[in-house]
């Protein structure tokens, strides 16, 4: 259950009174009642407490606070708001815990040229919603955007249902402000586009916390799209429905997002919602397109009919705001229905060429038949990001080893595929032992030594992207797993 | 390990068992977003009843903080995608911990204080007879400054009792009405209100004798037993009068009687008869809204209000639309949207008398939305937040009207019908 770390620093009094002195009573948890409930984030088959828990509430007082741990030597953890899936926030080897839940501000909204400065605890959707009366938004749209924050985003490169057309937070950050674990402030990247010199923004953003902690980011910010209409399209099989994928993309569309869900899928959210889904239905396909009103227009009458020519039986388009709502929640509560099928279930990650969709269902369906497990999918069919959902009962000793062998096989199949291990959950813990898998050991050593620059004394997030001896952790049973 | 759990701990396993550990509760908790503490947030709540459950956690002070500082308000609800019932567990653990933890003496006092009189309409009575009577001699500004909760208290006036009454014509509808006790003693104009509306609609009020409090207080404070004599009794005083519906016009109190059912699941004498009880509790807003004509222009006209969704009308009972829609459609304002509604504004039944500091955090967060939004009242159907937003509103100096969506429709329709 617990994650087994190398022996930690000490936390001296002292130490914890100076902290004090910078972030002030609120800002520092160490009662272990409290401490525990940082114990893990979304991901919750590695545990582990951190012994102190800062919660910084200005640059300044992260930078103060990172000083204090590089002069008392004791390695530190960056926290979000605990939303990853892929325990990338575990205090593995690192005693304190540095949140950024108090760091809230948005500094400035720059409307005509597109950007906003906000800190890293400000939650995604709050962007949206500071910039919406200027009829901007910010891209990237985690389904966790209600509650994850940026300085998350940045640190896993989060994607979202709409990454296909819009891509991922790194196209959409121009601009990190980071402080190193010994307390220096620097800024990465800047306010427009091309920063001469190196792409050290690039860098830091996907470092799950490993470089710095992230105190704030210049974003990006688009216009809302004219124009937004969804459909759906119902194929006997998913060897029709990924044919309709590839035709979509083949014929130059871009939609906003395309979500494909398997039969079992199906099924659970027809008999959980009634959405009126024809029984037997194979696949469903679910394509949203934006832009301007002409051009959607067109594309709508496009898509419908390369559904068609792939064997849909039944192309249907939400007339109205409550018809596409109806829609995506068929796509969203998916998780919620699976809930009914099984006590638990433990949903897997993983990328493959788009047009070895087909294929790696296929070698998902054999894993399964092989470990004796049902595994529904549901996923992100435009950019080839599968979210095959294992169902289980924790109770049987027996299916939980069946169910992380599954994981495995299933990740192994993707990279034989040419794909990866991780498409938006990140490496954290989970995937750690992978890493070597699609890295080569010089790759590996090219990219500790950079992190080195950063960090020379593994004082941040220790343990964390690159396998080392000390990183291995052991899971435990896996519990029902969350809605992505 | 199950057998054991169940005989220690007084929290259902699987209702905990029910949270994936996601996240996605954490902006919608108003102390989490106050504080940052994770300890403060739903999912870190449900963490350590986990732990307490399993036995696996000391019950100490600092434990406890994190429940008590709970407003109950249930916004994680709404935001949770795989339906874990917060409310529920959270009043298990208020249970939990009131069987096994000993309180300071303070603690102890102003809780049992709260539980001693507000339930209790004949005790509420006299308090305000009290206050009343202190406020005509002067002596109120003395008391408020001793008493930090007397601030709650508005000028109060008398208030007649409400009776049952029959439409003119034939009735469409019969209700059972719940006057509740805060709502009926400190602001019985709301009741007043709420009767003469519903007459309006062609609907039969019946005030049954032998109703009481609805037990929320007492649910709220982690006292099961009381709170299940006080729903049995309930039940008892409506049950067999032939009504279509039992109205209230406080939140709270129709977000506790529509889990009679839940509460009385293990009384065989009840369980079926609170089931259905709870499955006909209706918001006045909600029952009345689609009875009434449209405006027609209305003396709400021209003039802007803001709508706050009380917590347990909008997460525990889910009714948004109609008071809106009661609000624009039939009284004829201006609906202007408040930011952060559905956002607690720390009254949370007796939460701003035990946790004064929070409470007050959150009124400040609640009336800076409200002033921003340029409206000239601000409408709520709920007592508890009516008071606790009256008097952040009354600290400022602010003289803006605090009313409850019935009371602008009966305005206007009383304006109309002249």
């Amino acid at each position: 259950m617990s994650a087994t770390g190398t022996a930690t620093a000490a936390i001296s009094d002292t130490l914890i009174d100076e902290i004090r002195g910078v972030v002030g009573a609120e800002g520092l948890i160490t009662d272990p009642a409290a401490t525990r409930v940082y114990e893990c984030d979304g991901f919750v088959l590695a545990r582990k407490s951190p012994q102190l828990v800062v919660l910084p509430a200005s640059r300044e007082e992260v930078a103060a606070t990172l000083r204090l741990l590089w002069q008392a030597e004791v390695p530190f953890v960056p926290r979000g708001a605990g939303t990853g899936l892929s325990g990338g926030c575990l205090p593995l080897q690192a005693p304190v815990m540095v949140g950024t839940s108090r760091l809230r501000r948005i500094r400035e909204v720059d409307v005509a040229n597109r950007r906003a400065v906000v800190e890293a605890g400000v939650v995604n959707l709050h962007v949206t919603r500071a910039v919406a009366e200027h009829g901007l938004l910010y891209a990237p749209d985690p389904s966790s955007q209600g509650a994850c924050t940026v300085g998350g985003n940045v640190a896993e490169n989060s994607g979202g249902p709409h990454t296909l057309k819009y891509g991922v937070t790194t196209n959409h950050v121009l601009g990190i402000e980071l402080v190193l674990p010994d307390g220096r402030v620097v800024e990465l990247g800047g306010v427009v586009d091309d920063v001469p010199g190196y792409d050290l923004r690039g860098f830091a953003i996907g470092g799950e916390g490993t470089v710095g902690l992230v105190t704030a980011a210049t974003l990006r910010l688009v216009p809302v799209p004219a124009a937004v209409r969804t459909m759906m399209a119902v194929f006997g099989s998913v060897d029709d429905a990924c044919r309709a994928v590839s035709a979509i993309i083949a014929a130059g569309v871009i939609p906003a997002a395309l979500e494909l869900m398997d039969r079992l899928i199906v099924q659970a959210v027809e008999d959980a919602y009634g959405f009126g889904f024809p029984t037997g239905a194979g696949a469903v396909l679910i394509v949203e397109l934006d832009g301007l009103a002409d051009g959607v227009a067109e594309q709508v009458e496009a898509v419908e009919a390369l559904c068609r020519e792939s064997s849909a039986d039944e192309v249907r388009v939400a007339r109205d705001e409550a018809e596409r709502a109806a829609l995506w929640k068929s796509r969203k509560k998916a998780f919620g229905a699976v809930g009914r099928l099984a006590p638990n279930y433990c949903t897997q990650d993983g990328v493959v060429p788009r047009g070895s969709v087909p294929e790696i269902l296929r070698r998902i369906s054999a894993v399964a038949e092989r470990q004796r497990l049902r595994i529904a999918n549901v996923f992100h069919a435009g950019d080839g990001n599968i979210h095959p959902i294992i169902l289980f009962d924790e109770r049987d000793e027996d299916e939980v080893r069946r169910v992380l062998d599954a994981g495995r096989e299933i990740l192994e199949a993707c990279v034989d595929l040419g794909g990866s291990v991780t498409g938006e959950h990140g490496i954290g813990v989970e995937k750690i032992e992978q890493m070597p898998l699609i890295f080569s050991p010089t790759d590996l050593r090219v990219m500790a030594e950079l992190r080195a620059v950063f960090d020379p004394l593994s004082r941040c997030n220790p343990g964390k992207i690159l396998p080392t001896p000390g990183a291995c952790v052991e899971l435990g049973a896996p519990r029902r797993q969350v809605p992505l | 390990m199950n057998m054991e759990r169940a005989e220690h701990s007084a929290i259902d396993d699987s209702l905990l068992r029910q949270c994936v550990h996601c996240g996605l509760c954490l902006d919608a908790c108003p102390t989490y977003v106050e504080l940052g503490n994770e300890a403060d947030s739903p999912r870190g709540r449900i963490h350590l009843a986990t732990a307490l459950a399993g036995g696996d956690l000391e019950l100490s002070d600092e434990a406890v903080r994190h429940f008590d500082l709970c407003l109950g308000c249930r916004a994680c609800e709404t935001a949770c995608p795989s339906g874990v019932p917060y409310g529920r567990i959270i009043e298990e653990t208020r249970a939990h911990i009131e069987a096994r933890h000993r309180r300071s003496w303070l603690d102890r006092l102003r809780r049992s204080a709260v539980l001693a009189v507000f339930p209790h309409r004949g005790r509420l009575a006299w308090l305000t007879r009290l206050v009343r009577a202190l406020q005509l001699v002067g002596l109120w500004p003395l008391v408020r400054r001793l008493v930090p909760a007397a601030r709650l208290f508005p000028k109060l006036s008398a208030g007649q009792p409400l009776r049952s009454s029959e439409p003119d014509g034939e009735a469409v509808r019969r209700v059972g009405f719940l006057r509740g006790c805060v709502s009926d003693v400190v602001q019985p104009q709301v009741n007043a209100a709420a009767a003469r509306v519903l007459r309006r609609a062609r609907v039969a009020v019946d005030v049954a004798a032998g109703q009481g409090c609805c037990g929320a207080l007492h649910l709220h404070a982690g006292d099961v037993d009381q709170a299940r004599r006080l729903a049995r009794a309930n039940i008892d005083a409506f049950d067999g009068r032939e009504l279509d519906a039992v109205v209230v016009t406080a939140a709270g109190c129709g977000a506790a009687m529509r889990e009679y059912g839940e509460l009385l699941r293990d009384d065989p004498a009840y369980r079926e008869r609170a089931a259905r009880f709870a499955a006909r509790v209706r918001d006045v807003t909600e029952l009345v809204e689609p009875l009434l004509p449209e405006s027609g222009g209305g003396q709400g006209a021209g003039r802007r209000v803001t709508y706050h969704d009380a917590c347990h009308l909008a997460h525990a009972q889910g009714v948004r639309s109609q008071p809106r829609a009661l609000l624009s459609r039939i009284a004829g304002w201006q609906l202007v949207e408040l930011e952060e509604s559905d956002r607690c504004c720390g009254s949370a039944g007796s939460y701003n008398l035990t946790e004064p500091e929070m409470a007050a955090a959150l009124a400040m967060r609640k009336v800076d939305c409200i002033e921003r939004s340029g409206a000239d009242c601000v409408a709520v159907a709920n007592p508890g937040c009516a008071l606790q937003i009256a008097a952040e509103l009354r600290r400022r100096g602010n003289p803006m009207r605090v009313a409850h969506p019935l009371e602008l429709v009966d305005e206007s329709l009383a304006a109309r019908s002249e």
